[in-house]
């Protein structure tokens, strides 16, 4: 496993999505595979930014990344507030323009680009993240 | 990102290049809305070099269509979309919000 610290800032999301690419060739995931963890891990960070943290440059993002086996798993750690995906409902996208909500696109993204997301408060109070996305999996 | 600004006779086009995600969507958005506070509101986004799109970047584009069809004084449309931004704004729900066209010159003709 590779790790490494980023600050809470949304100019490193090219960052953190250069350093999650390179584990996802590693790792053997085609173009289409690739592009879903792109996308599930730069929603992933910025709700933290915007919502854990409450803004840019109050925290960091611990990004971990692991190879082999079936794919690629990436955890995504912060000390931002306690995150309850449970309370999140995907948007309703069948409503007018005039009526969608600009929240809750992003996890409604993460759930449908990766095959396993899964969540957890750690001991320590940390919100931890993990993304799986299977080698061969759906996009 | 980069963004290149083309006026035409009917319309101006925008071409996107690069990543947009929420650090650089605000200059997307920023970009767009200059156009249409010097009163353009027909405008083609051309797309066919953007390598990638977050949620933040494909709301600059819902924002942008609702500023241009009010009061019915234009409309935002894409152009050159590939496939995987495609699906990202059908994921979204967003297809129907927005006319898009395989080439360039079709888009410009449209208006």
């Amino acid at each position: 496993m590779e790790t490494v610290v980023f600050p809470g800032k949304f100019a490193v999301l090219a960052d953190i999505s250069s350093f999650v690419t390179r584990a996802a060739v590693e790792a053997g995931l085609d173009h289409e595979a690739t592009y879903a963890v792109q996308i599930a891990v730069d929603e992933a960070c910025t709700n933290i930014i915007e919502h854990a943290y409450g803004g840019e440059g109050q925290g960091s993002i611990t990004c971990s990344v692991e190879t082999g086996g079936t794919g690629l798993t990436v955890i995504l750690t912060d000390t931002g507030k306690p995150f309850h995906p449970e309370k999140i409902r995907d948007p309703n996208i069948k409503v007018p323009l005039s009526k969608r909500k600009e929240r809750g696109l992003g996890l409604y993204f993460i759930r449908h680009y990766m095959d396993e997301v899964s969540f957890e408060i750690t001991q320590d109070g940390s919100n931890r993240l993990v993304l799986v996305k299977h080698r061969g999996g759906r996009g | 990102m980069d963004i290149t600004t083309t006026p035409y006779k009917r319309c101006t086009v925008i071409k996107v290049s690069g990543r947009v995600d929420s650090s650089t969507a605000p200059k997307l958005l920023e970009a767009i809305n200059q156009i249409q506070h010097e009163g353009q509101y027909r405008i083609v986004i051309e797309m066919d070099a953007v390598d990638f799109i977050s949620s933040s970047g494909l709301w600059v584009l819902v924002n942008s269509q609702k500023t241009s069809k009010r009061y019915n004084r234009g409309e935002v449309i894409l152009a050159c979309l590939p496939e995987k931004i495609h699906a990202s704004l059908e994921l979204a729900g967003f297809v129907p919000f927005f006319k898009m066209f395989p080439d360039l010159t079709s888009a410009v003709a449209s208006f």
